[in-house]
């Protein structure tokens, strides 16, 4: 499990991101992304200097965190596996695959596995609705889920 | 010469393993000491060939597919890079019959080269429209933008020229061309082929609609499910960028127009696109209340074109080769071509560019060659998740905006989703609502409420509770989102609900009499 840094070093990181796009048009978006990628998630103590750089109000900056599904309150596994449960990929037998691999890992939706090795979403939509069931590990896309990839990817996760 | 061997480096061949081919085709190139280029191109869309394997030789190019990376060594053995027979091969990728029947105009370039490569571009008629677009005045491009046809390829169908219109009409110190490249409906993925297979005919597009409107600035809001597309407009953005493209002077002419691409942030609201320039200035993705209209009042508060992806690409050909040649093509009022995308359970699933006009029987049942299950098509959701659910008995309705609309459904971004006799619409219907119920922005009650009680009555109908009594209150409920909504996420849920419990009423019946008539 990674350390979970200190709130001060959270603080001056964040603060160096917010300086470098804060004069982008709309930057709360892009300083957002840029944090989850430096932490994993967007901690708490970022809000306040995010909120200070930006002259708006803590509520304001917490509003917009938590409307969007891809900011983290917490860190994520090691691994993070979306599958895809749209419509493309239900035709094709999304709602089987997801059970397989719930009960592969152990875990359900929006949880991580106790020794923090991966942590399962559920995705509305991947694009690759003529390649269905499909799924996204680590940024990595995979097309026409079967129990071979299923197995695939639950010993690349495990590993 | 060289052998070139194009492997595509698209998502949706990535996803069905184009990377391992490509490193085993260079892992057998270097073994057998041959010297060729690999060159990574976009998809052309034909996803049950994927990964395509395409290579240059004399007599043009010969396509391989679907290529495995236990194919590899016996296409060399083969002669592959010379167009030898294998079982995998497919012969001239144009003479495929899923890409000859197709009328390419927004996608004639799309896979056929390495997308980043600007020389590529031109070589294939790309920037002819923006030059001609640098030398007319704006009104000018206006009006042929106008007389094309063109209608807003996102899903909600309004005349592209009219939108730009209104936008060089008002005055401002700064307007703005917004591209929706919030593509979240499941079964789309023509914006993302695009991006990834041909981004320049998207920044030329962009360069164009901001002469045409006095924008300076464009934004692309890609969202954050696509990482492959956003890297490849990242870097494209970049090559434009120092080819003059784009920038103080658009090829050289006293037009400046530059443009950033942003990140979504997984919020499938934000396809709207009041809630998408919301998102654009760092606030919650919540829906605006019209008017004002984005045109007068948008980003930031300054006039703002905002259109889809497909609209936009769509400008370079009309700019290229005139109002009149993409008006010829299509039906009634739908005019040009659409690029439908035919997915979920699908023997040939891709993307197939055809003037607007097809049956939808046609689509599914020629073009896709039926389910890839193999059993019987039961339903076929038009228009992604807020698109009607359609039976067979309506598969003579001809693609087209208003042909759909006459028949309780929509064409929205033309992504179609096949599903075979095993599919329970009941589910199907209470999906709907519940996917509403997680992406709802929260802004109003019909949509907000409204989804989650409309998943609890359907709950209720599939245990049998009260069937007649909770099936009239899902019809009135639905008729309140769909009239009470502010955006077209709570009002065309109703769609695939009530379009599942008209034409599958038996999937609706009590659960005592469902499992009695199995």
């Amino acid at each position: 499990m990674t350390m979970q840094p200190a709130s001060t070093e959270i603080a001056s990181r964040t603060a160096a991101i917010v300086q470098e796009l804060k004069d982008l048009e709309g930057p709360l978006l892009p300083i957002l992304h840029g944090i989850q990628e430096e932490f994993g998630h967007v901690p708490h103590d970022a809000l306040p200097v995010i909120a200070d750089g930006l002259n708006l109000s803590r509520a304001e900056v917490h509003g917009v965190v938590t409307f969007y599904h891809d900011f983290r309150a917490k860190p994520a596994g090691r691994h993070v596996l979306k599958l895809c449960q749209a419509e493309a990929c239900q035709s094709m037998g999304s709602d089987a695959v997801a059970a397989k691999i719930k009960q592969l890992l152990g875990i359900g939706f929006h949880e991580t596995t106790r020794d923090g090795s991966v942590t399962l979403e559920p995705v509305y939509c991947l694009g690759l609705c003529a390649c269905s069931p499909s799924a996204m590990l680590d940024g990595e896309v995979i097309g026409r889920l079967d129990d071979e990839k299923i197995e695939e990817i639950v010993a690349e996760v495990r590993s | 010469m060289i052998p070139r061997i194009y492997i595509p480096g698209d998502s949706g061949a990535l996803a069905l393993g184009a990377e391992k081919v490509a490193k085993t085709i260079a892992k057998e190139l270097a073994e057998r000491g041959i010297e060729a280029k690999i060159v990574r191109n976009g998809s052309r869309g034909a996803y049950f060939l994927e990964p395509m394997v395409e290579v240059a030789t004399a007599e043009g190019r010969v396509a391989y597919g679907p290529v495995k990376p236990s194919d590899v060594k016996s296409l060399f053995d083969s002669g592959f890079l010379k167009g030898g027979h294998h079982k995998r091969w497919l012969g001239a990728p144009d003479k495929i019959p899923f890409l000859a029947k197709q009328t390419r105009l927004t996608f004639a370039r799309c896979g056929i080269n390495d997308p980043l490569s600007l020389d590529a571009y031109k070589s294939l008629g790309g920037l002819k429209g923006l030059q001609n677009a640098v030398a007319m005045a704006p009104l000018d491009i206006v009006k042929q933008v106008t007389e094309s046809g063109l209608r807003g390829r996102g899903g909600a169908g309004f005349p592209t020229g009219i939108k730009w219109k209104t936008v060089l009409d008002t005055a401002g110190d700064r307007k703005y061309i917004v591209c929706n490249a919030d593509e979240g409906d499941s079964a789309t993925f023509a914006d993302r082929m695009i991006m990834e297979g041909d981004p320049f005919v998207l920044i030329e597009g962009m360069a164009i609609a901001g002469i045409a409107t006095g924008a300076t600035k464009g934004f692309v809001y890609i969202r954050s499910e696509y990482p492959h597309a956003v890297a490849t407009m990242n870097r494209a953005v970049q090559v434009a960028r120092k080819a003059g493209v784009l920038g103080t002077n658009v090829l050289g002419s006293p037009n400046a127009f530059d443009m950033e691409i942003r990140v979504g942030a997984g919020a499938y609201v934000c396809g709207e696109e009041t809630s998408l320039l919301n998102s654009l200035e760092g606030k919650r993705g919540v829906v605006r209340a019209k008017p004002p209209l984005p045109a007068i009042q948008g980003l930031f508060g300054k006039p703002t074109v905002i259109n889809n992806v497909i609209s936009l690409a769509s400008v370079p050909i009309i700019m290229d080769k005139g109002a009149a040649f993409y008006k010829d093509y299509g039906m009634g009022r739908s005019r040009g071509t659409i690029p439908i995308q035919i997915a979920g359970n699908v023997k040939h699933g891709g993307l197939f560019e055809a003037a607007f006009g097809m049956t939808l029987g046609e689509i599914v049942d020629e073009i896709g060659g039926g389910t890839a299950t193999g059993r019987p098509v039961k339903a076929v959701q038009v228009g992604g998740p807020l698109g009607a659910y359609f039976p067979r008995a309506l598969f003579d309705t001809p693609f087209d905006y208003e042909a759909f609309a006459a028949k309780d459904g929509l064409i929205g971004h033309a992504g179609i989703t096949v599903f075979d006799d095993t599919a329970d619409m009941l589910k199907q219907a209470r999906f709907a609502m519940e996917f509403c119920a997680i992406e709802s922005c929260g802004k109003c009650t019909p949509c907000r409420i409204g989804s989650t009680r409309g998943v609890e009555t359907i709950d209720r109908l599939a245990a049998g509770i009260e069937p007649e009594k909770n099936l009239a209150l899902v019809t009135d409920l639905c008729n309140t989102m769909k009239f009470g909504s502010l955006c077209a996420l709570g009002g065309f849920t109703p769609y695939p609900v009530m379009s599942s419990i008209t034409h599958f009423p038996e999937d609706f019946k009590p659960a005592p009499a469902r499992v009695a008539a199995e």
